[in-house]
């Protein structure tokens, strides 16, 4: 089965490009360049190039022997924590800047949740020297304060969202219309694998990378390069993306993407989607979304910031339809237990995005021989206020 | 039947008023007063925009007229089912304007059917892909005598400006500048030379501008080069600051009609 898009940039009936008319030509720009330039010797020696020096790829495919043994099977963790800023965003914001210098642009724009693409679109302007606008929503500035700084500290501009629910849709919406309004020289990084065709396919291969390695890390370590489990979270869905894409043509391996369930799937506060949503269109491009009878986009609901999404990338729509990955929930309580228990098993303090794949552990069943790789897509650096807040109310509760 | 988009067309050239206003604002149920005093005032058409929880082409005063159509509890099937007595009220082409997933999410063949039975003239949809537009609406539209207008920018090439000529139906929107609606560009000189390679095509359809056409100055403007524009943000903007309808609508079609007074910038 073919993970990438047909020629019409459709994924059996989703993806497409559903956009105004004075987006049509940047579009088209994309459509008719993004292959012949991602192709290109040189840029491929300059992008592999940037991943090894400056991201610091391949990251560490980790066996995790405590997890392993409390889940009595084993398990790996792709560190794509390890990165350079903090997560797997960096491996598309590199990819694109370097398309998008290509094609001259000179002002960059991106829409950020959790703050760690906006954080990643930023180093790479910086890096590049572009100028660099996030649009970031009101919520999600204040619950992930440090990035926020260190975007500015990069010198991006932030601009807040005040619109809707003020997290990562709104932001989107007012990404978009910023390149409405600047379509001659701005290119748009999305951050994950949505949006209009070419975005889908073009993230989706810049993360690819993921997979790839992990290929020959197996290999390496167990003597085959296929697991038997890919977990990863799904917020756009583009570290999941990454993390599946070469496993397309290899049926053995379960594929598991894991969206956020918030409050729970029948509270009315949730970010999962597939479960919570039909087909229609969101911000170009045909999908799930989470809609009311009359098609008005729903609030989604994540504790995360870079789950909080009301879309899907269509790859994943797909996919899901065709039963060739598997979609499992987790609330905000089940992420945040995984999160410590992570952090006093490993050492490792995953992002909040990322403890919802690790979370997903206790909803599986392994078999001892099982190999299961889960896609840690980033470090909890930016979630310590959530979690000590957590930790605090924990304790509060068991004097009570 | 005679679609009454190219009726007005056939009958009028140059200067033609259109105005669009969000369904269900300001308030739950206004939309007809609005379309009946608008065509009082002489109003040539008017675009309905179904709102949406999302409009991503539109700027801050469409945005904030969807919003407060939603809080007043406005859907499509409402907005239909207030649109009723249109045809007993006026004969103005109508069209709506709005994003597919409204119109997806009502069922294709039922929102063309219930266009045709309001008595809905045309339809923008500025989202909506033409390849979509050729496999799910043309059969559709044409069964239902619902015309698709297309846009095109500015910036559209003329192979794909020659291919929108060809599909579009009662006329071509010409958006004014590369921008989302309600922006201050106003009709930049730029146009000028767009307009020129336009009437060199000699096109099948009139064009009719679009998005920041705030006064009277940018309406005579825009009429000294194609043969119409679409009024919206500077409209709604209005109605948000009045507390009634009456009077202000027939004020404000006579503020962009009337020649520009030097005070009114
Ligand atoms: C660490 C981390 N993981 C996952 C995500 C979700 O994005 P995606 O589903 O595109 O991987 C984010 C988004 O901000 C993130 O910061």
């Amino acid at each position: 089965m073919n993970f990438s898009v047909d020629e019409r940039g459709y994924y059996g009936e989703y993806g497409g490009a559903y956009i105004p008319e004075i987006l049509f030509n940047n579009i088209e720009e994309l459509q008719k360049n993004y292959l012949n330039i991602m192709e290109d010797k040189c840029f491929q020696k300059e992008f592999e190039s940037l991943l090894r020096h400056y991201v610091g790829r391949p990251t560490p495919l980790y066996l995790a022997k405590n997890l392993s043994s409390e889940f009595k099977t084993t398990i790996y963790l792709k560190r794509e924590d390890l990165n350079h800023t903090g997560a797997h965003k960096i491996n598309n914001a590199i990819g694109q800047i370097l398309l998008a210098k290509q094609l001259g642009k000179k002002r960059i724009i991106a829409e950020t949740g959790a703050g760690q693409h906006g954080v990643a679109t930023a180093t790479v302007c910086a890096l590049m020297n572009l100028e660099c606008i996030v649009y970031m929503g009101q919520a999600d500035i204040e619950r992930q304060a440090p990035n926020v700084a260190r975007m500015k500290l990069l010198g991006a501009k932030v601009r807040p969202v005040n619109s809707g629910s003020k997290t990562l849709k709104d932001a989107t919406n007012e990404a978009i219309r910023d390149w409405i309004n600047n379509a001659g020289d701005t290119h748009y990084i999305i951050g994950s694998v949505v949006g209009p065709h070419p975005y889908p396919d073009m993230v989706a291969r810049f993360q690819s990378v993921i997979s790839k390695e992990m290929k020959d890390q197996l290999l390496n370590q167990t003597g085959s390069e296929l697991p038997t489990h890919v977990i990863a979270c799904v917020g756009g869905g583009s570290n999941a993306a990454g993390a599946f894409f070469h496993f397309s043509e290899n049926k053995t391996v379960k594929l598991i993407g894991v969206e956020a369930s918030g409050k729970g799937i029948d509270s009315g506060h949730t970010a999962a989607t597939l479960v919570a949503g039909r087909p229609g269109v969101i911000h170009g491009s045909k999908t799930y979304l989470m809609q009311n009878e009359d098609g008005q986009i729903t609030e989604p609901y994540s504790l995360s910031a870079g789950l909080d999404y009301p879309g899907i990338g269509p790859l994943h729509a797909y996919l899901f339809d065709k039963g060739r990955a598997t979609y499992l929930h987790v609330t905000d309580a089940e992420a945040l237990d995984a999160a410590f228990n992570l952090s006093r098993t490993e050492g490792i303090i995953p992002a909040l995005e990322s403890a919802h794949a690790v979370a997903a552990l206790q909803k599986l069943k392994f078999e001892k021989s099982d190999v299961v790789v889960i896609n840690l897509s980033g470090r909890g650096d930016k979630d310590l206020d959530t979690y000590i807040n957590y930790l605090n109310e924990k304790a509060d509760g068991k004097q009570d | 039947m005679e679609n009454r988009i190219d009726k007005l067309f056939a009958a009028k050239k140059r200067n033609i008023l259109s105005v669009f206003v969000t369904g269900g604002f300001p308030k739950p149920e206004s939309t007809l007063p609005i379309i009946e005093e608008l065509d009082r005032a002489g109003v040539d058409m008017i675009e309905i925009g179904i709102p949406f929880s999302d409009p991503i082409a539109d700027g801050p005063v469409i945005q904030n007229s969807n919003e407060v159509a939603l809080e007043n509890g406005t859907s499509l099937k409402k907005l239909f089912g207030e649109l009723k007595m249109l045809r007993s009220l006026t004969e103005m082409p109508v069209l709506m304007m709005g994003y597919l997933n409204s119109v997806l999410q009502f069922g294709l063949e039922n929102f063309y059917k219930t266009c045709y039975n309001t008595g809905i003239d045309g339809l923008i949809l500025p989202d909506l892909p033409l390849d979509e537009y050729f496999s799910d609406h043309k059969a559709l539209a044409e069964k239902y005598n619902i015309h698709l207008v297309f846009m095109i920018s500015p910036s559209t090439s003329p192979e794909r400006i020659r291919l929108i000529d060809q599909h579009s139906r009662g006329f071509i929107y010409l958006v004014s500048s590369n921008a989302t609606t309600g922006n201050d560009n106003g009709v930049k000189n730029e146009l000028d030379q767009k307009v020129k390679e336009l009437n060199s095509m000699n096109l099948n359809n009139p064009i009719i501008m679009g998005f920041g056409i705030k006064g009277s100055k940018d309406f005579g403007r825009a009429c000294s080069l194609v043969n119409g524009a679409i009024i919206g943000s500077a409209f709604i903007s209005q109605l948000t600051e009045s507390a009634t309808i009456e009077g202000v609508v027939s004020d404000f079609i006579r503020s962009i009609t009337t020649p520009k007074n030097i005070f009114q910038l």
